[in-house]
């Protein structure tokens, strides 16, 4: 059988396995739901969750631009210069290593906005590996052609230009993957930071109400939609990567 | 000078005195760079560091053919990026006839592995050094189909490195390095990394080009077959610290036998011999 369809396969087996335990030992609905009975609760109301859902994937969607742009225009500063890599490299570790939860509340009094509170938010979260991965890729190409570049007399703009640009594209299409799961779970984070107090529309705004009022299906319905666009954000961008990378002769 | 040993009298070899006519020449060919007691030492783990150069001097004419030769470590590669401009020397001098360095685009240089931007094409790939001086495309069209043709890669213009092999995309390196038409082509052990077939190919397509071209070459290698094929001179080196030991002229006439037979001629035979033996005693 195709490995292709190995996920599909084992996760309706854990489907049928969960649905099957649950009535072999009578679990209680308000511990663990069973799949129908999720299945159940997001037909009874899609548009409420799909709203939220669209409402934190705008935030997610935006971080994530950001981040990219930031990510490579400060890759490309560190890269270019070795007082900019001395200056933002501990900077940029230092925001990496502080856990978001701690810093989320500061943000979101500091920021005004509560939309871009939590974008500012995600992006810290989506912000690391775009970074990292694109000035990794920076410096990727082999001493030798940095050398002959260096030997036709090549200035700074155009060994960036034609070496060190064309050899970080698919570093970023990577952290550009991560780091599209990141931001995520980074508006996810934030939005739960903020809980009813922020910007009351998002999936974790609808997961911490179904909690509340212990409708269990109500709040796997809202992680598996959260699940199920993780994955598809990460195929998405996968998709992607490999059309520029082709389109750019890299593949 | 250290290099220039009167006393020495084996036919093959020849210290390049200046004032001294060389053999089966009348007239001294034009001189091109001289390598005055050039050193270069770089730090690293032992004290003092590694001395990678000592005290190198090198004569370079004109449209001569030389190998350096010398076992792993002995500095080649060292001296060679000297030449290039791309190293400085600790102690000691190049003195161009020109009078300055080469400008960019005089010289050549082809590394081991063929280093080629594994996204562009074969002619984008061969058009680098010329956009890297600011022509564009249209301009540059004429020279890169010549050089192509030259290396028998006609045809290749649209495939990628990954597309080519490795005797291929050597050749694309080597169009790459002649497409500035260069006064000096520098050679870094560009064929030690390829089976013997394409090797041999590779070594009697070079000397044709360089018969066509005329420029002058430096070869770095670490087969002494391979110098005594291609060289006129053959530059030796022992390691600890780098040093040139001595040079040796080719007994094989230039231009002729460039195939298989050359490989089976006496003269050869002899010449590998005789560099065999000069090398071993170097390296006592
Ligand atoms: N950039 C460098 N830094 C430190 N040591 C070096 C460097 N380049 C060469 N060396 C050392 O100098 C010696 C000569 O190196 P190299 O010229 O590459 O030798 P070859 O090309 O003959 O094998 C070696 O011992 C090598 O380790
Ligand atoms: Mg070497």
């Amino acid at each position: 059988m195709s490995a292709r369809f190995a996920p599909i396969v084992f996760g309706s087996l854990a489907l049928l396995g969960w649905e099957a335990g649950l009535r072999a030992f009578d679990v209680p609905a308000y511990v663990v739901p069973s799949p129908v009975a999720v299945l159940a609760s997001f037909v009874a109301d899609p548009v409420g969750l799909l709203v939220s859902l669209a409402s934190t994937l705008a935030i997610a969607f935006v971080a994530l631009t950001v981040a990219a742009l930031l990510g490579a225009a400060m890759a490309v500063a560190m890269a270019s210069s070795r007082w900019a890599q001395a200056a933002i490299q501990p900077w940029a570790v230092a925001l990496q290593v502080t856990p978001l939860p701690a810093i989320a509340p500061l943000i979101i009094i500091w920021v005004g906005d509560p939309f871009a509170a939590l974008v500012v938010c995600a992006t810290i979260v989506a912000f690391f590996p775009l970074f990292a991965n694109t000035a990794t890729g920076l410096a990727s190409p082999p001493a030798a052609l940095q050398d002959l570049f260096h030997l036709y007399g090549a200035g700074r703009w155009q060994t960036l230009r034609l070496l060190r640009l064309p050899a970080a594209l698919p570093y970023f299409l990577s952290g550009l993957r991560i780091s599209g799961g990141l931001a995520l779970v980074g508006a996810v984070v934030a939005e739960l930071v903020a809980g009813s107090g922020g910007f009351a529309s998002g999936l974790a705004y609808r997961i911490l109400e179904a909690s509340y009022r212990l409708d269990m299906p109500r709040m796997f319905a809202a992680l598996v939609l959260l699940a199920v666009a993780g994955v598809a954000i990460d195929h998405g961008l996968a998709a992607c990567g490999r059309f520029v990378l082709r389109r750019w002769g890299q593949s | 000078m250290a290099f220039c040993d009167e006393n020495d009298d084996d036919a093959t070899t020849l210290f390049f005195c200046p004032n001294r006519a060389r053999s089966g020449r009348s007239r001294a060919p034009p001189g091109m760079l001289t390598l005055t007691d050039v050193g270069r030492r770089f730090p690293g783990a032992t004290p003092g560091g590694t001395e990678a150069l000592r005290d190198a001097n090198l004569l370079l004419s004109a449209g001569d053919f030389v190998a350096l030769l010398g076992p792993s470590g002995c500095g080649k590669s060292t001296l060679l990026r000297l030449i290039a401009g791309l190293d400085r020397p600790d102690s000691g001098q190049l003195t161009w006839d020109a009078g300055q360095p080469p400008a960019p685009g005089e010289i050549g240089y082809v590394f081991q592995d063929a280093t080629l931007l594994p996204w562009a094409t074969t002619a984008d790939n061969v058009f680098l050094p010329l956009r890297l001086r600011g022509e564009s495309r249209a301009q540059a069209q004429p020279a890169i189909a010549a050089v192509l043709a030259r290396v028998g890669l006609t045809g290749f213009e649209n495939a990628r490195p990954q597309q080519l092999s490795g005797g291929m995309r050597m050749r694309v390196s080597i169009a790459r390095a002649l497409v500035t038409q260069p006064r000096l082509l520098l050679m870094d052990e560009p064929f030690a990394a390829l089976d013997e077939f394409t090797r041999h190919r590779l070594q009697t397509d070079l000397l044709a080009l360089w018969q066509g071209l005329g420029c002058t070459v430096v070869f770095v290698t670490h087969s002494i077959y391979e110098a005594a094929f291609l060289a006129r001179r053959v530059v030796l080196m022992t390691p600890r610290p780098g040093r040139i030991a001595r040079e040796m002229l080719s007994p094989l006439q230039a231009g002729a036998n460039n195939d298989a037979d050359k490989r089976l001629h006496p003269d050869y035979a002899r010449f590998v011999a005789d560099i065999a033996h000069a090398m071993e005693a170097a390296l006592q």
